[in-house]
């Protein structure tokens, strides 16, 4: 074939135009979400929480979590007095049909909602060995489910028991977040659910994000903050004796 | 060729290091996804596959397109703050098709306890009752409306 200067002028803009597609890769689900311009955090108001389950209940549904496993679960603690090292916990199949009325009067009852706490320095995609879970670029901790092979190491490292191997799939499970949920516009499924508002997905990359207002005027805690995982799951009302 | 005395050896070698040398590029390149690094050591593709999963739960601004009426009762009682999906469950497929697929009927005397049931690990600013002493068994809604809970408070919904 030979190249004519005329077949040469058609032939560069067509393929400037395909360049552009190869470029491009595979295409977003959610055209105007943008990676960018999101850092994923999640606030806990532990004064709000009832225990009602509907959080648990909400995750299970919406991610198709087996039975007896958990994305997020409630603990209900019982601290009698200063023995703060040796709290009661309690959490019949994850708090998912709420709580049996408390037998011990004495002392100080409280929820505690638990999920991945999504940290920005996570141990446990450090351990992967084939690269098969990560920190998103915005800031939410996913697993690749067509890359794990099950080897449990992550499942060992997190040091919050946020993760499982899913019986039915044999690879590592957790929350995403509802990664699929607020990349198009939605909030979680537990924050969705939750009736009292003790449950708020923050942007922090939003300045408008009312959790900034929130974080500058309240004492906000972090779970085992002494691992330096920058754990990006903050608890209002957070008692010492949480683990 | 001759480059100095008895190298053709050398030669030899460099071309099985060679072909060993292609050989594991092009069976990287066929093997390694398309999109591993391109954020770190991951498959950048995983995201977007688990951005597509479908949603079971609408939200309730998907709710409120349609049953403005109810936002309308909602919002003069307690329960505004409280999502139409926390009661009446995941409602994405009554949203895709309003037509064929209706909510469930809800069961008011196992509903309500679950947030209302007194117990001790519940702020103390939240309404809370023993049900069976509070209503003997009875179904909330016989005497609360579900979306403005208080007892005259004028819903009929």
């Amino acid at each position: 074939m030979n190249i004519t200067r005329r077949r040469m002028l058609v032939l560069l803009p067509a393929a400037a135009v395909a360049w552009k597609y190869v470029l491009a890769g595979t295409p977003e689900a959610s055209p105007n979400y943008q990676m960018t311009e999101h850092w994923w955090a999640m606030l806990i108001d532990i004064t709000k929480c009832i225990g009602c389950g509907s959080c648990v209940r909400a995750c299970q549904l919406e991610n198709h979590v087996p039975d007896g496993y958990f994305r997020t679960w409630v603990e209900r603690y019982h601290i009698e007095d200063w023995q703060m090292e040796y709290p009661k916990v309690d959490s019949p199949d994850g708090g998912k049909n709420g709580f049996p009325a408390a037998k011990e009067t004495g002392g100080k009852n409280f929820f505690v909602p638990k999920l991945c706490n999504h940290c920005a320095d996570s141990p446990c995609t450090q351990v992967c060995p084939v690269g098969a879970t990560f920190v998103s670029p915005d800031g939410v901790v996913l697993v690749d489910q067509k890359y794990c092979l099950g080897c449990r190491y992550c499942v060992q490292a997190c040091p919050y028991g946020c993760r499982f191997i899913n019986p039915q799939t044999q690879t590592a499970n957790k929350c995403t977040l509802c990664y699929h949920r607020i990349t198009k516009g939605l909030t979680t499924a537990c924050c969705e659910v939750c009736p009292t508002g003790s449950r708020q997905l923050a942007n922090l990359k939003d300045p408008k994000d009312p959790i900034h207002e929130f974080l500058r005027t309240h004492s906000v805690q972090v779970l085992k903050p002494y691992l330096a995982t920058r754990s990006k799951t903050f608890y209002y009302g957070l008692d010492g004796a949480v683990r | 060729m001759k480059a100095f005395k008895d190298s053709g050896h050398l030669f030899r070698v460099a071309a099985v290091f060679l072909v060993g040398f292609i050989a594991f590029m092009v069976l990287r390149n066929l093997l390694v996804p398309r999109s591993f690094g391109r954020y770190g050591h991951y498959r950048a593709d995983a995201i977007a596959e688990i951005a597509a999963l479908p949603v079971s739960y609408a939200g309730h601004q998907a709710c409120e397109t349609c049953h403005s009426d109810i936002v309308d009762v909602k919002n003069k009682g307690m329960h505004k703050g409280v999502a139409c999906e926390s009661c009446h469950g995941p409602q994405a497929k009554h949203v895709d098709d309003p037509g064929s697929v209706v909510p469930d009927k809800l069961d008011t005397s196992m509903l309500c306890p679950r947030c209302h049931q007194a117990n001790l690990a519940k702020p103390k600013s939240f309404p809370q009752v023993d049900a069976v002493e509070h209503s003997g068994g009875a179904a909330c809604n016989t005497c609360h409306q579900p979306h403005t809970p208080a007892i005259g408070a004028g819903g009929s919904q």
